[in-house]
């Protein structure tokens, strides 16, 4: 508002006020590229979020999210999802599995914390306990390992 | 950070990339200039006076940050005139053409080659050459440190790295840092675990940090 008073007394004569007008739109412009850079910077961080957790974020991190950054979330799953279905024939290709290449179909595993029971393909649960170490097929387990619940052994 | 964050990276040359953080960051830095007229009412917000009508007189010096002077500059320069900070100048030439390793570039100002790119934004009537003179001595500037930098980083596996990065500036920290990455990856497939899957560095960050619920 200030700016505004100041360009109507520029036009009304005043010239030497226009190098303040010059320096406020500076700042104007200085806070809006900071502000702009700040939320695309929130933006790229939420889309790896994507690709490194899954499509479910936890509650804590989603507290943090404003409603439209909720939003794109979904918007980009979505878009993700089309796309991941689009490629690679019938059913389509899961693009964020398998993010390094597998050497084999089963992996060996160790729980990290208490997880609970977890159902495989052929119907057997597991319970995943603290530290107990499982035989598991690679493309059930490779989320939960990117999540922090499951570490993957080498042996 | 993890392998699906790729932010937004500092511009090359005379462009910033608008979206840049680093380059904000950058811009942010001073540089030495001069009111070259009255610049009326900005006197509290330069630093220079107490009431809220005071002009700025003409003449005087002021420091700005880069952002401003890249606004207020014109090339009839009016309002604002800038000069190159000390490091671009004589005196430092003569010590990076004799060893330019040993300056800690840090310490000039840590976006050394950044800035100095923007600078040749101002063009500077008086002296054409130095223009000239100032680029071709900024590229050997960086040529010498770049062979050690490079060496630097790809041999120093596991350890401390700080005393190598303290004096090197942004922009070569970056290269440093990409070198490390290709060090450390490669050793990571020599061992043999290029194959493990591993847990995003992105959720462990957040695990670690406790992230408190906010009332209200």
């Amino acid at each position: 508002e200030r700016n505004q008073a100041d360009v109507s007394e520029a036009k009304s004569g005043r010239t030497d006020l226009i190098f303040l007008i010059r320096f406020r739109h500076c700042c104007l412009l200085r806070n809006q590229r900071c502000l702009l850079a700040y939320l695309y910077d929130r933006l790229l961080r939420i889309r790896a979020l994507r690709w490194e957790y899954g499509s479910v974020l936890p509650n804590t991190i989603q507290f943090h999210m404003s409603a439209e950054e909720v939003e794109w979330f979904n918007q980009y799953k979505k878009s993700l999802a089309t796309y991941m279905r689009s490629v690679g024939g019938e059913e389509g290709l899961d693009l964020t599995q398998d993010i390094k290449p597998p050497k084999s179909l089963y992996i060996e595993v160790r729980c990290l914390r208490d997880y609970g029971e977890f159902e495989i393909d052929d119907g057997t649960t597991v319970l995943l306990k603290k530290n107990s170490q499982h035989f598991l097929p690679r493309w059930k387990c490779e989320q939960l390992i990117r999540q922090g619940v499951l570490e993957h052994v080498l042996s | 950070v993890s392998d699906s964050y790729f932010p937004v990276g500092p511009g090359l040359g005379m462009e910033e990339n608008f979206l840049s953080l680093d380059d904000i960051l950058m811009s942010q830095e001073k540089l030495p200039g001069r009111a070259e007229s009255a610049l009326p009412r900005l006197a509290v917000l330069l630093g220079q006076g107490a009431g809220s009508a005071e002009s700025v007189p003409e003449g005087s010096k002021l420091e700005i940050p880069l952002w401003l002077a890249k606004g207020l500059h014109d090339s009839k320069r009016r309002i604002i005139s800038v000069e190159l900070p000390k490091i671009y100048k004589e005196a430092w030439r003569t010590v990076f053409s004799a060893d330019a390793n040993v300056v800690d570039l840090h310490k000039m100002g840590p976006y050394y080659y950044g800035f100095g790119s923007q600078l040749l934004n101002f063009e500077n009537p008086e002296n054409p050459e130095i223009a000239q003179t100032d680029s071709v001595c900024f590229l050997q500037t960086f040529i010498a440190r770049f062979r050690r930098i490079m060496d630097s980083s790809q041999n120093a596996y596991n350890e401390d790295t700080s005393a190598l990065v303290a004096r090197l500036d942004e922009l070569e920290r970056a290269l440093f840092q990409v070198g490390q990455k290709g060090l450390n990856d490669f050793q990571c497939w020599e061992k043999g675990q290029a194959s493990q899957i591993t847990a995003s560095s992105l959720v462990q960050n957040y695990g670690k940090r406790k992230l408190t619920e906010v009332d209200g």
